[in-house]
């Protein structure tokens, strides 16, 4: 039986959580589910194939309780005996399976691609933000393991689905970390994650000034600004716009690179997008060999012109 | 407000991974060596809790005699002193690696009221050390942290989901792991990598367990063959631009 441990947040289940049902699915027919409150969720994991939802039940969990859901597991696993337990490759899912591993004094394979159960134990794993893979085996009586994130899509699989709550025994030292505020959006408006279209700059752009050449594009076309580390350790933009391996990743119908290099860390943020335009003065930046549409050339001659043929055709 | 840093000497990688012939490791003859922007956040951060609460800053790395270079680097921009848990090179896994920092950490004695890490390291990302040696000193954690207040021995933690902030709050002693984003590491200034000769960096001969994750091969995943198509830098190659928006439905 594999368990695997499913995050949800205010009334909605992790996609990432459903994608590690669906490789658990692959490797054994009995996958089982763990949830921290959130019974009505059970039909839901029954689609993608939990044929039982063990919900933990305690007053500590109402909201996000990273060492209390892992105190929760632990219980479950000195119960049930499962040969894994997958989560979501997520901040979350990832920070709930570490806590399982140092309890459990057992090894933690982070955002893995592919797993295969049997002695021994392999998976493949990603480095660098999924820019390098490490095939690994893993020496362990239970394997923790969590899945990366997108790397696989969420497929339907029906199974039961049946609710079996519990109560975990959690310790105060357990609910000493939780959520104790959560603070809203600072500015309304598309967010660099959920943007269809997103127009980015790098040190190319010279400075903070000529950003707005980039969020006059950005508008015209409904998108939003990224850019690249250079750009925000400089202070010209804020981390929140930082696309890569420590800022976000994202798969946007549309990218627009402007005076970016193209380093594998930038473009662990950006190599999924569907299409990729770059504007660079060098016709030998990484940056242009993976780009559908390259333009050899200097942002600011550029960028005027297709803004100015950009709102002609918007009429706007 | 005695704190404690642990970074992590990773190799620099441009344009593409090169890979030593039995794809074993990344090969580091032609860059060098770096940080993770995770871990700089994580030593600026605790420069400035030192600066407003007193108190020292140590850094620790776990990594081969080579990795002084990066331990001096950041003794530049303000830590106090460091100490260098000395390994034979071979790469731990990160439950070794959370270990053998608490091996360096009992055997140089200090107590610290706060642990800092990063998030994930920049080449392993095992998102695990911090929670490994936190539950080791039997303290709670708090991991990958984007704002970071510290009053009355109490810790303000905000983490960002998606455009939103989770907030937690934890008293000293703690472990915080932190990320990129959290503020704008400094340079090291010439005076300050002058100061930087002098201080301490004390080494540990560390023991290394055998590891569980045992690595195999390193695979460069193969990136989709474009076919790039190169336009004109004037109005036609701009029109051409405008074209492609309109092929992928943005405008009518
Ligand atoms: C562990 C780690 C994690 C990292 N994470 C990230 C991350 O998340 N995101 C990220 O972006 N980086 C990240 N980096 C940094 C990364 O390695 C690069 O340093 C960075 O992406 C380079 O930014 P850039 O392309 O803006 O600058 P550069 O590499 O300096 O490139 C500037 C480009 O602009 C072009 N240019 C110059 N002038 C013009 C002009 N007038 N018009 C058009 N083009 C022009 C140049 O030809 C060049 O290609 C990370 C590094 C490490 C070590
Ligand atoms: N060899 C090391 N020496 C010092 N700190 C380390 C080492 N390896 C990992 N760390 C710290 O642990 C964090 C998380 O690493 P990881 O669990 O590998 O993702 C890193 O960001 C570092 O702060």
């Amino acid at each position: 039986m594999i368990l695997v441990h499913v995050d949800h947040d205010r009334g909605a289940v992790d996609a990432v959580s459903l994608q590690a049902l669906t490789l658990a699915r692959c490797l054994d027919s009995d996958v089982q589910a763990v949830i921290m409150g959130g019974a009505e969720f059970a039909p839901e994991l029954g689609e993608y194939g939990a044929s039982i939802v063990h919900v933990a039940e305690h007053p500590g969990l109402t909201d996000y309780a990273p060492q209390a859901t892992a105190r929760a597991i632990v219980g479950l696993i000195n119960s049930l005996a499962p040969t894994a337990v997958l989560g979501a490759g997520t901040a979350r899912g990832n920070e709930v399976l570490a806590h399982v591993a140092a309890m459990t004094d057992l090894p933690f394979a982070a955002d893995c691609t592919e797993i295969t159960l049997g002695s021994p134990v392999r998976v493949t794993r990603a480095r660098w933000g999924g820019n390098l893979l490490e095939e690994s085996t893993v020496i362990t009586t239970t394997l923790f393991a969590t899945v990366f994130a997108h790397a696989i899509p969420a497929v339907q699989s029906p199974a039961a689905g049946a609710v079996s709550a519990f109560t975990p025994e959690l310790s105060p030292a357990d609910l000493a970390v939780v959520i104790i505020e959560r603070a809203g959006a600072a500015s309304a408006g598309v967010t660099l994650a959920e943007a269809k279209v997103v127009v980015s700059g790098g040190r190319g752009m010279g400075g903070p000034e000529s950003f707005s050449l980039l969020e006059d594009l950005a508008g015209l076309l409904g998108g939003t600004v990224g850019c690249s580390r250079v750009v925000t350790s400089a202070g010209w933009r804020p981390h929140a716009e930082q696309v890569g391996q420590t800022g976000t990743k994202i798969a946007p119908d549309l990218y627009i690179a402007c005076g970016i290099s193209g380093a594998t860390q930038h473009l662990a943020g950006c190599k999924n997008s569907k299409t990729l335009i770059a504007i660079n003065t060098d016709p030998d930046a990484p940056i242009m060999q993976i780009a559908d549409y390259a333009i050899v050339g200097d942002v600011h001659a550029v960028l005027p012109q297709v803004i100015a043929l950009t709102r002609a055709a918007t009429g706007a | 407000m005695e704190i404690l840093v642990c970074i992590k000497r990773v190799p620099l990688v441009g344009s593409t991974f090169i890979l030593t012939d039995d794809a074993s490791e990344i090969d580091t003859r032609r860059l060098g060596f770096t940080l993770s922007p995770h871990e700089e956040c994580a030593v600026e951060a605790a420069v400035q809790l030192r600066d407003a609460h007193g108190g020292s800053v140590t850094l620790l790395s776990l990594g081969t005699a080579e990795t002084e270079e990066q331990l001096r680097e950041q003794l530049a921009i303000g830590a106090d002193r460091a100490i260098l848990a000395i390994t034979d090179g071979s790469e731990p896994d990160p439950q070794a690696t959370a270990a053998a920092l608490l091996e360096a950490i009992r055997a140089d004695g200090a107590q610290f009221d706060l642990v800092l890490l990063g998030s994930e390291s920049a080449d392993v990302a095992g998102y695990q050390t911090g929670i490994r040696l936190a539950h080791a000193l039997g303290l709670p954690v708090v991991t990958g942290v984007k704002g970071l207040t510290v009053d009355a021995g109490v810790a303000r933690c905000e983490r960002a989901v998606g455009s939103e902030r989770e907030v937690y709050s934890v008293a000293l002693p703690a472990v915080i792991t932190v990320k990129d984003g959290l503020n704008i590491p400094r340079y090291p200034s010439v005076p300050g990598r002058i100061k930087a000769r002098k201080k301490e960096v004390s080494t540990h001969e560390v023991t290394l367990a055998a590891p569980r994750i045992v690595k195999g091969r390193l695979v460069v995943p193969a990136a989709a063959a474009k076919g790039t198509k190169v336009l004109d830098a004037n109005e036609q190659g701009a029109a051409a631009l405008v074209d492609v928006f309109r092929e992928i439905g943005l405008l009518a």
